[in-house]
C-alpha cells in the first residue's frame, strides 16, 4: 500500500454508519469511540495527539442530521451536521440572520465548507463562537443515546473545556432555537475572523439574555446585567447595566490579552451585542 | 458494519476512477501526494491553517490535511493538476503569471484552488470578497497584493 508512509495519526479504527441508530451503537459499544463530523477540529487534535480516539464514527452519510427547518416566528431546528456554509446560505437559516453572520466569522472558506454546528458546540473550545451565541439564543440540544432521546437547555449543555452534556456513547442530533429574532454578537479576535479573545452574544425576547465567550471554561451568562436591563433597552440603561460585569469574571491571561483587559472587553462587547440586537428589526 | 483499520476506497480524482487500499489514519493529502503522486497539492503547515493543501471535494473547496483518505470513499476530488490537464495554462493561472502573483510559489496551488472556487461561486467579486475568499490561504512571502490583482484580472 503506497511507498513512503508519512503518518501523523495514531492507528485508529473507522466506521461509516448509515443510520443514527447504528452510529449510537458504534459510539456506545466501543470505548474511546468519537463521532467524526466535519473533522475541522478533531483531525487536527488527532495530529497533535491531544486526542487519540480508538474508533472514529464518521457521520457523513446521516442525511437526517443535515439541514435547517423553520418552526415559526424565527424558531429553528438545526441538524447537528449542518455546516457553517449552510448556515450562511440556507434560506431557512435566514430566519435568524445572526447565525449566518457569526458562521461567516469562523476561520475561512475551506473550514466553513466542512465544519459543522454540532462539531463546534461539542468540541466546546472556550474560544468557539457558537457556544455563547446559542446560550444567548436559549437553544435546546437534543442528545440521543442507547437509552433514548433527551433535550438539554443551553445553560446545562456546556460543562467544561471540551466537555458537554453529550457524553460517551451519545450523539447530538439537533439544536432547537426558540422563536425570536433580535440577536447580536460582538467579538474581539486575533486577526480578522480569527480566534476569539472575548466574545459576547445577546438575544432579546421580552428580556435580554447575554452570554460571554472566552472568559471561562464555558459560556458565562451575564445574569446580573440581564436583570438590570429588564425590559429597558435604552442605550444608557444597557451601558449602566454592564458596569461591574467585568469584576464578576475571572478570565485567563495569555499572550493575547491580560485578564484585566478581558474583563474590560467583556463589558464593552456585552453592551455592543445588546445594542446590536436591539437595532435588528 | 464494524470498524476497520483499513479499507479499499473508490474515489474519482481529476476525472479518473481510482481504487486504493488506505489506512484509516491516512490523511487525504498524503494519499494524494504519496500514493497517487499528485504532488501539486502541498503540505504547508499540517495544522489546517495555511491552505496549501486546498482541493475541491465533491465540488466544494476543502483542506485535504483535515480529511482522511478513508472518508473520501465515493467522493469526487479535483486537485491543482486538474487545472491545466492539456498543458495550457488556464486564464487564472496565466493571470497569476502575468501579475507576478507568486514569489516562492509554495502557496500557489492552494491560492489557485481558492480563487477558482471563488470565481465559480461569484464571477464578479469585489476586492473585499477576493480577500475574504483567500483568507484560508497563507502566503508567507506576503505577496497578497499581486495575488488579489491576478484574481481581479480574471473576474468579470
Amino acid at each position: 500500500m503506497g511507498k513512503s508512509r508519512p503518518m501523523l495519526l495514531r492507528e485508529v479504527e473507522y466506521a461509516r454508519p448509515q443510520t443514527v441508530e447504528e452510529a449510537i451503537r458504534l459510539l456506545s459499544e466501543h470505548d474511546g469511540a468519537r463521532a467524526l463530523a466535519g473533522g475541522q477540529t478533531l483531525v487536527n487534535v488527532m495530529k497533535a495527539r491531544a486526542a487519540s480516539p480508538d474508533v472514529l464514527v464518521d457521520l457523513q452519510d446521516l442525511a437526517e442530521l443535515r439541514g435547517v427547518t423553520e418552526t415559526g416566528q424565527g424558531g429553528l431546528e438545526i441538524g447537528s451536521m449542518t455546516t457553517y456554509a449552510q448556515l450562511i446560505t440556507d434560506e431557512a437559516a435566514g430566519a435568524r440572520t445572526i447565525l449566518g453572520e457569526v458562521a461567516a466569522m469562523i476561520a475561512d472558506v475551506q473550514v466553513r465548507n466542512r465544519g459543522t454546528i454540532g462539531g463546534n458546540v461539542c468540541s466546546n473550545d472556550p474560544t468557539n463562537h457558537l457556544p455563547p451565541l446559542l446560550v444567548a439564543m436559549n437553544a435546546r440540544f437534543t442528545i440521543v443515546g442507547t437509552g433514548g432521546e433527551r433535550t438539554v437547555p443551553a445553560d446545562e449543555f456546556f460543562l467544561g473545556v471540551y466537555m458537554t452534556a453529550a457524553g460517551p456513547g451519545e450523539l447530538l442530533t439537533k439544536i432547537t432555537i426558540p422563536a425570536g429574532g433580535q440577536d447580536g454578537f460582538a467579538a474581539v479576535t486575533i486577526g480578522k475572523d480569527g480566534t476569539g479573545i472575548v466574545t459576547a452574544a445577546a438575544s432579546l425576547n421580552g428580556g435580554a439574555r447575554v452570554a460571554l465567550g472566552c472568559v471561562a471554561a464555558t459560556p458565562v451568562r451575564a445574569t446580573e446585567m440581564e436583570q438590570r436591563i429588564g425590559g429597558d433597552f435604552s442605550d444608557d440603561n444597557v451601558r449602566s447595566a454592564a458596569e461591574g460585569l467585568g469584576a464578576m469574571l475571572d478570565p485567563p491571561s495569555d499572550v493575547h490579552a491580560s485578564s484585566e483587559y478581558r474583563k474590560h472587553l467583556a463589558e464593552v462587547l456585552a453592551v455592543r451585542a445588546v445594542l446590536q440586537a436591539k437595532a435588528r428589526r | 458494519m464494524e470498524p476497520v483499520t483499513s479499507k479499499r476506497i473508490s474515489v474519482t480524482v481529476n476525472g479518473e476512477e481510482i481504487e486504493y487500499d488506505v489506512d484509516a489514519r491516512r490523511l487525504l493529502v498524503h494519499f494524494l501526494r504519496d500514493d497517487l503522486d499528485l504532488t501539486g497539492t502541498h503540505v504547508g503547515c499540517d495544522t489546517g491553517n495555511c491552505g496549501a493543501c486546498s482541493i475541491f471535494y465533491d465540488g466544494v473547496l476543502a483542506k485535504s490535511c483535515m480529511l482522511l483518505a478513508i472518508q473520501a470513499d465515493g467522493a469526487r476530488i479535483e486537485t491543482i493538476e486538474s487545472l491545466s490537464g492539456n498543458g495550457e495554462l488556464t486564464p487564472l493561472q496565466q493571470a497569476f503569471s502575468d501579475h507576478h502573483a507568486l514569489q516562492c510559489g509554495y502557496c500557489t496551488p492552494g491560492m489557485l484552488m481558492s480563487a477558482k472556487y471563488l470565481l465559480e461561486q461569484n464571477p464578479s467579486p469585489s476586492e473585499d470578497e477576493i480577500r475574504k475568499a483567500i483568507q484560508g490561504n497563507i502566503c508567507r512571502c506576503t505577496g497578497y497584493v499581486n495575488i488579489v490583482e491576478a484574481i481581479k484580472a480574471v473576474a468579470e
